[in-house]
Order: structure tokens, then sequence, then C-alpha cells
């Protein structure tokens, strides 16, 4: 346990000295909220239909602008190989890295998306619903896309070849991630869409670690 | 035969764009896919070919 | 029994299996296609509601059932070369995978054409065609990384956990599609609603179906030993071989 606070708390730590990193894909996020209404209209009826899957998208593509960074520096300065050699076991290692990542690119979001909600007319139920789907999904992208970010581990062209690898594999959480927010809006309940998310999570959290350690040792030897 | 004439065949009830263009692209494809991989197997036999040989 | 399976895992001694067995295959594939065809266009009746227009699925059933299969198939040899740790599971992959790629483009492509008369529209976000068309991205995605990553050996094992993680994402990406499709009352369509076969109209398809099962196993024979020539050009047997001693001389 203790090595998981440290390797989360290193992370954390770098990412602070870089503060233009995370705060770009913040940027990023309101960024893409905005353009959207300019692009289509300013109709608040069409915006509150939009709105979850604006909202859920740009998150999407602005936790993913992160991923090619995860192992990056590690890679560069040596550490990766030592966490390799390390005598703790590497998925834990790993799932460290995974929060640390959600930590910095994906709970900003989960906190900014109600904010940015209130562009789109959501009603405060709709913006609540929506930061919950939100934190429950953004965990499971942190996940999959670090097996993506290892398995292209120094290769050129990295940022958009995780995209193309890891945003298919996204596709259910999106699907009910924003389904949810738009059956509250339509009076279904989305007790079932969020009872799927977590159905989604766990698995991802209990297996994407392993996974990643496995693309990791494939990456490096 | 079900059909009385070719232009009846080549018609297909009024479907001949839809019918002919899905089973013609899917020919098209198949074709070039083995045309690929001729060419493919013939490029592997001449880097082969030029490997040179390390005698110890 | 297991020296035998590990017998052909030997890249000289598939190669000769593939070279075998690849035009036995492709000739079963002819004639199965041209039964196909004569039963399908020759023989079967019109569609009571689709008219001659339903006559598309003798293809497009085929090459969606391939697309998916071909990704199984992928799965599976990647499970084989990340265990056993096997050169020849990583080309049998990557052998498999345009053809694949291409049966998912042409599935959409022929899914289209028939959607169009049929529905009124080229593209419909119907259950199937979507989950078919995130596994048209799922080709594309395992093709790109092998073809990125310069180290032969790490790009197999890199595409292979690709496969695996993609092959086990499918179930759950085509569920989830389908409840997204069912909960949105626009899309009442649905191409997955074929048309009530009769008997014969079976028979065409699934002997089409049995012919690009066949092509499918003749083009990656064929492929994967272009690439065991490329790969272990380095060896005796290669340089051995007549075809590799013919173009030198």
């Amino acid at each position: 346990m203790n090595i998981l606070v440290t390797v989360v708390m290193r992370d954390l730590r770098l990412a602070m000295r870089r503060k233009s990193e995370v705060l770009s894909a913040m940027f990023f996020f309101v960024v893409v909220a905005a353009l959207f209404p300019l692009a289509i209209g300013p109709e608040p009826a069409m915006l509150r239909q939009i709105g979850p899957g604006v909202l859920w998208v740009g998150a999407l593509l602005a936790s993913m602008l992160a991923l090619s960074r995860l192992f990056e520096v590690d890679h560069r300065d040596g550490a990766l190989e030592q966490m390799l050699l390390s005598p703790h076991p590497l998925w834990l290692l790993v799932l460290g890295k995974m929060l640390a990542h959600w930590l910095l690119s994906g709970l900003p979001l989960v906190i900014l998306a109600p904010v940015l909600g209130l562009q789109f007319h959501l009603s405060p139920d709709e913006l609540a619903l929506l930061s919950l789907t939100l934190l429950l999904g953004t965990p499971v992208l942190s996940c999959i896309g670090a097996i993506g970010a290892a398995l292209t581990l120094g290769v050129r062209g990295g940022g958009v070849l995780i995209s193309l690898l890891v945003l298919p594999l996204f596709v259910p959480v999106l699907v009910f991630g924003a389904g949810a927010v738009q059956a509250l809006s339509s009076g279904l309940g989305a007790q079932a869409h969020v009872s799927i998310l977590l159905a989604l999570l766990l698995p991802a959290l209990f297996f994407s670690p392993w996974a990643c350690s496995a693309a990791l040792r494939i990456a490096l030897e | 035969m079900r059909w009385e004439s070719w232009s009846q065949f080549w018609d297909m009830g009024g479907y001949g764009l839809y019918v002919w263009g899905s089973m013609g692209v899917t020919a098209l494809f198949v074709l070039l896919e083995i045309w690929q991989a001729r060419i493919a197997h013939q490029n592997a036999l001449a880097l082969a070919a030029t490997e040179q040989q390390d005698k110890p | 029994m297991t020296i035998r399976w590990f017998y052909y895992a030997a890249p000289p001694n598939f190669y000769a299996l593939a070279g075998r067995l690849w035009p036995w295959l492709a000739a079963l594939a002819g004639i199965l296609a041209l039964a196909g065809l004569w039963i399908g266009f020759g023989l079967a009746p019109a569609d009571a509601q689709q008219g001659e227009g339903y006559r598309i699925i003798f293809v497009h059933v085929p090459v969606s059932w391939m697309s998916m299969i071909i990704y199984l198939a992928m799965a599976f040899w990647s499970i084989l070369g990340l265990t056993f740790n096997t050169r020849l599971s990583g080309m049998m992959t990557r052998a498999l995978a345009p053809t694949g790629a291409m049966f998912a483009f042409l599935s959409l492509w022929t899914g289209a054409l028939w959607g169009k008369p049929m529905w009124g529209a080229w593209w419909v976000w119907d259950a199937r065609l979507t989950s078919e068309l995130i596994l048209f991205f799922l080709y594309l995605g395992y093709m790109a990384l092998t073809s990125a990553i310069d180290d032969v050996r790490r790009a197999d094992r890199a595409g292979a956990l690709i496969a695996i993680v993609g092959a086990i994402n499918v179930p759950i990406i085509y569920f989830s599609v389908k409840w997204w499709n069912t909960l949105h009352q626009g899309a009442s369509v649905s191409l997955t609603r074929s048309p009530s076969m009769a008997q014969i109209m079976l028979w065409g398809m699934l002997l089409m179906a049995l012919a690009f099962w066949a092509y499918t196993l003749a083009i990656v024979c064929y492929r994967v030993r272009s690439l065991i020539i490329e790969r272990e050009r380095h060896a005796d047997w290669v340089q051995a071989l007549p075809e590799v001693a013919g173009v030198k001389s």
C-alpha cells in the first residue's frame, strides 16, 4: 500500500513541476465544450439534448491528451526499467501511475463538468448525474489508456495511435455514461446505466494493471 | 432459370445498382487482394534472393 | 499428440504445409462460390418484401461473419503466441488482419447498399452496422500498431496484446451498442431482420459463407508463406528453396 502512495505522490510531484501540462488538458476541455454551441447554435432545447454527449466526448479527448506522456518521462530517464526490476509487483506500480493520471487528468474534468454543463442548460439533477458518470467513467479511460500508452512506448505517432487503439474500446463507457444523463432527462431512470458503468469500472480496475504490465514488458525487452 | 433475359438479370427488379454495386466491389476487392498477395510473395522471394550468405 | 502440433510451429514445416494446402483451398473456394452464386442468383426466388434486392445478403452475411471469425482467429493465434512465444503465431495474426479488415469494410459497404433501397438511408446506426464499424477500427488499430513498431518481435507481441484486449471487448461493445440502439426510438430500422428465408436462400447463403471461409484460409496460407520467407530469409532452408534459388539464377 505504501508503494502505491509513493508512486502516486511521485507522479503528482513531477506533474506539479510542469503545471502547464495538467492545465492544458483542462483548458482543452473548456474550449471544446465552448466550440460546440458556437458551431451548432445557442438554442437551449437543443443544447440540453447534446450537452451530455458533448461534455462526455470532450472529457474523453482531454483525458487522452495526457496518455502518451504517462510512461514517456520515466522511460526517458530510466526510471521505468527500474520499476520493471523492482521487487514490488509491477501491476501495483502501474496501478499507481494510472491513479496519478486520473487524479491529474480525470478528476479535474469531473469537477469542471458541472460548471460547463451550465452552458448547456442542464438541470442540477442532470449535472449531478453527469459528474457521477464521469467519476465512474474517467478511471476506466486511465486504465485502458495506460495499456495503449504502454504498447506505443517510444513509437512514432504515439499520441494519435493511442487514440486509434483506445477509443473503440471505450465506446461502451461512452454509450452508458452519456446515455445515463439522457435517460434522466427523458424521464426514464438512470440506475441501470450507473450499475453498468460500475460493472465496467471494476473489471477494468482489476485486469488493466496486469495487462498494462504485460504491455510494458513487451515494450521494454 | 429464373431470368427471362440478360437485361432482366442486370436490372435485378430495379435494384441493379445496389446488388451489382455490392457484388462488383466485393469481387474487385477479392481480386485486388489476390493480386497484392502475389506481388508480396514475389517481393519476398526477391528479397530472400539478395541475401548474402555469410560463410564462416 | 503434442509433438505433432509443435511440428507445424516450425516455419519450414508450416511453409511446406501451407504450400500444399492453398491451391486446394482456392479451388474449393471457387467451386463453392460458383455453386452458391448459381443457387443465389439462378434458383432462389425473389423475396416477398424486398424483391430482387435481398440478394445482397449472399455476400453481406458471409463477409460479416468472416470479419468476426477472422478477428477471433487473430485473438486465438495471439494467445498462442504470447503463451508459447512462437514466431509463427505472430505471422499468422499479421496474415489474417488485412483480409479481416477488408471483410469488415465490405460488410459496411454492402450493408449500406442494402440499407439504401430498403430503408432509405446509406447509413443507419443499426446495432450490427455500428458494431461492425468499431470492429473495422479495431482492425485498423492492430495494423497501425504493428506497422508503427520497427522491431518485428515487439510489434508481433504488442499486436497480440491489443488483439486480445479487443477480442474481449467485442461482445461488450456489441451489447452496449445494441442497448444504445434500442433506447433511441429513431433507430427503428433493423438490418438484422433478414427476410423470412426460404430453404433455398439459406442454402445459397451457407455455400457462399463456406466459399469465403475457404478463400480466407487459402489467402492466409499464401500470405503467411510470404511472411515466412521475408522473416526467415537468413536461414539455410530458405536459401535452399527452389523458388528462391530460381530468382537468384
